[in-house]
């Protein structure tokens, strides 16, 4: 394997750093990193603390029991295994289906998923070490785990992929208990680095491909909207998990393409807002007459 | 080259390339799915079908339906008061997320309202359920009378006096001690019908290792032909024996009213 001059990747977002400054040019990447950790910290309330705000775990909870909330990618499945679920997780899976469809699918991975932090941080010791792509593994492969994940239920009648899905696996394990949950962290981290560049979240992880299908009708998006001003840095390609996404946004205007990120692997993490010196994107909820609303 | 470094390109073009691309991208695609498929499925298979001593909670449905309706969420865990139940961890013989207990740790209280029932939001732990007593989480065996205090004719039988279904699910035999000759045993003897599974005796049991032990249902429990029968059974439900009585009709003259 060929390595690269050490400070290749250390460059990433300096431009960025030098004019807006470390806080505008980390300030997505603090907000999502806050909202994953109080993901796990608001099921941990209950049993460190004993304050119940909620109870449960990311496949399904129960809000001051009260509101439930389902994960689409485990109640598919135990339809799939032609079991029928209760109206608790039903509802539930009404309000996540409901909140996704609003705010983009993959927000799920970027903002609440605890392995993308794991996986961020793959991708950020891949950049610094300056390490080669790896494995071209396509992106496409997820899309047919995700039939296999799908399939496998109906012909078994169990939920196979959550004997190793490292998502329920590792929060699950933060807060009924650890165990070895830790060597699914290591390995993910592990495939990331070495095997494959955004290998498990943008090739592998079916709960994203899952995701990303509920993104279309998302109003929220980020926009390139002064795209007349991209100096051809490059860092947000650097920076995004999936970026091949920007490409049509940020140079389709002679193609006749709008400023939208439309396509629904991005994941709304609104890294590249943070890279970009010269400030071409923004999130916005954009309207059908092409008026859209800054974040 | 980077997919990152690419510029845009008239698609027109570009149609022969990708098709190609599209074709061997699909076919890697699916190869590794029916990898990852065929991986998962066969360690589903070789995994242990019931995990021996973890003790599904009330409720639960048949392992095989259980499997396919829980949800991994762990909400029944967090409505038990006596932190019976937990999730299986990866390292652990059960099927990973799962919710168990482990009677001799943590025995199930049986609480009368079932909360742990209640909060299971997919029915896995079946709200049919709302008579405790009618639970069966698995099914207590005496499994070694070599060691059993009462079974050497001791009068210990804690596990008798701790069990919530006292006197129906589990009863103390009087038998004679053939070893002094002159003394009763009283030997714990468990009635499936109405065991629980709850381990309150095997938790309570006395000896270093337990000589009464929960086990899976479908692991102990006998069955019998559907077309047998329990004469004494069948005569007290009809009142009179099932055959007139054959006794006292003179010999050679079977079937025929003398
Ligand atoms: S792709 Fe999968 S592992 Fe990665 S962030 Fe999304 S759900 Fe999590
Ligand atoms: S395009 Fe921007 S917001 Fe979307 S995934 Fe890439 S870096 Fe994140
Ligand atoms: S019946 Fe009570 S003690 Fe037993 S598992 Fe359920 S909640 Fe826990
Ligand atoms: S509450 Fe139900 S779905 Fe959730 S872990 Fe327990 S048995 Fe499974």
């Amino acid at each position: 394997m060929k390595m690269g001059t050490l400070a290749k990747g250390s460059g990433v977002g300096k431009a960025a750093r030098e004019t807006k400054g470390w806080y505008l040019a980390h300030k997505w990447l603090l907000l999502r990193r806050f909202s994953q950790v109080l993901t796990i910290g608001l099921f941990l309330l209950g049993p460190l603390a004993g304050v119940w705000f909620i109870e449960g775990n990311l496949n399904a909870s129960l809000i001051l029991d009260k509101v439930p909330l389902t994960d689409p990618f485990l109640a598919l499945q135990v339809w799939m295994s032609g079991r029928e679920m209760e109206s608790q997780a039903v509802i539930g899976l009404g309000i996540v289906l409901g909140f996704y469809l609003l705010v983009g699918g993959r927000v799920f991975c970027s903002w609440v998923c605890p392995i993308n932090i794991v996986t961020d941080g793959a991708a950020w010791l891949r950049r610094f070490l300056g390490l080669p792509k790896g494995v071209g593994l396509s992106r496409n492969t997820r899309y047919w785990i995700l039939a296999a994940v799908f399939v496998l239920p109906a012909i078994g009648g169990q939920l196979y992929w959550e004997l190793i899905n490292p998502v329920s696996i590792v929060h699950r394990g933060l807060i009924f208990g650890f165990g070895l949950s830790w060597v699914v962290v290591v390995m993910v981290f592990l495939f990331d680095l070495l095997v494959s560049s955004d290998g498990w979240c943008g090739r592998i992880c079916p709960m994203g491909a899952m995701y990303s299908l509920l993104t279309p009708a998302s109003r929220l998006r980020v926009s390139a909207v002064k795209r007349q001003q991209c100096n051809d840095c490059l860092d947000c390609f650097k920076v995004c998990p999936e970026p091949h996404v920007i490409n049509p946004a940020l140079k389709g205007e002679e193609l006749g393409l709008g400023p939208n990120i439309l396509n629904i692997n991005c994941t709304n993490c609104g890294r590249c807002i943070d890279v970009c010196a010269p400030n071409v994107f923004e999130f916005a909820i954009n309207f059908s007459d092409n008026s859209r609303i800054k974040l | 080259m980077d997919e990152a470094k690419r510029k845009p390109v008239n698609p027109e073009e570009q149609k022969g390339v990708s098709r190609r691309v599209f074709i061997t991208d699909s076919a890697r695609g699916a190869g590794v799915a029916l990898l990852v498929g065929t991986g998962l499925w066969s360690k589903a298979e070789t995994a242990h079908p019931i995990p021996l001593r973890e003790i599904r909670p009330p409720g639960a449905l048949p392992e095989d339906d259980f499997l396919g309706r829980c949800i991994r969420c762990g909400l029944c865990v967090r409505s038990c008061p006596y932190d019976t139940l937990r999730l299986s961890r990866v390292e652990e013989p059960g099927v990973v997320g799962t919710p168990f207990f482990k009677a001799r740790e943590i025995p199930c209280e049986m609480c009368e309202d079932i909360p742990c029932v209640k909060a299971c939001p997919t029915g896995a732990l079946d709200k049919e359920l709302t008579d405790i007593e009618k639970a069966k989480m698995g099914l207590a065996v005496l499994s070694d009378h070599e060691t059993c205090l009462n079974y050497l004719g001791l009068r210990c039988e804690v596990c008798y006096r701790v069990c919530p279904v006292i006197d129906k699910a589990i009863t103390l035999e009087r038998s004679q001690n053939r070893r002094t000759g002159s003394h009763a045993m009283f030997i714990p003897t468990v009635h499936s019908e109405h065991c629980t599974g709850c381990g309150k005796c095997e938790q309570s049991c006395v000896l270093t290792e337990a000589a009464i032990n929960i086990l899976p249902i479908s692991l102990v429990k006998g069955e019998m032909g559907k077309h047998y029968k329990l004469g004494w059974v069948e005569k007290e439900k009809k009142g009179a024996p099932l055959v007139p009585s054959i006794l006292n009709k003179p010999l050679g003259q079977w079937g025929k009213d003398p």
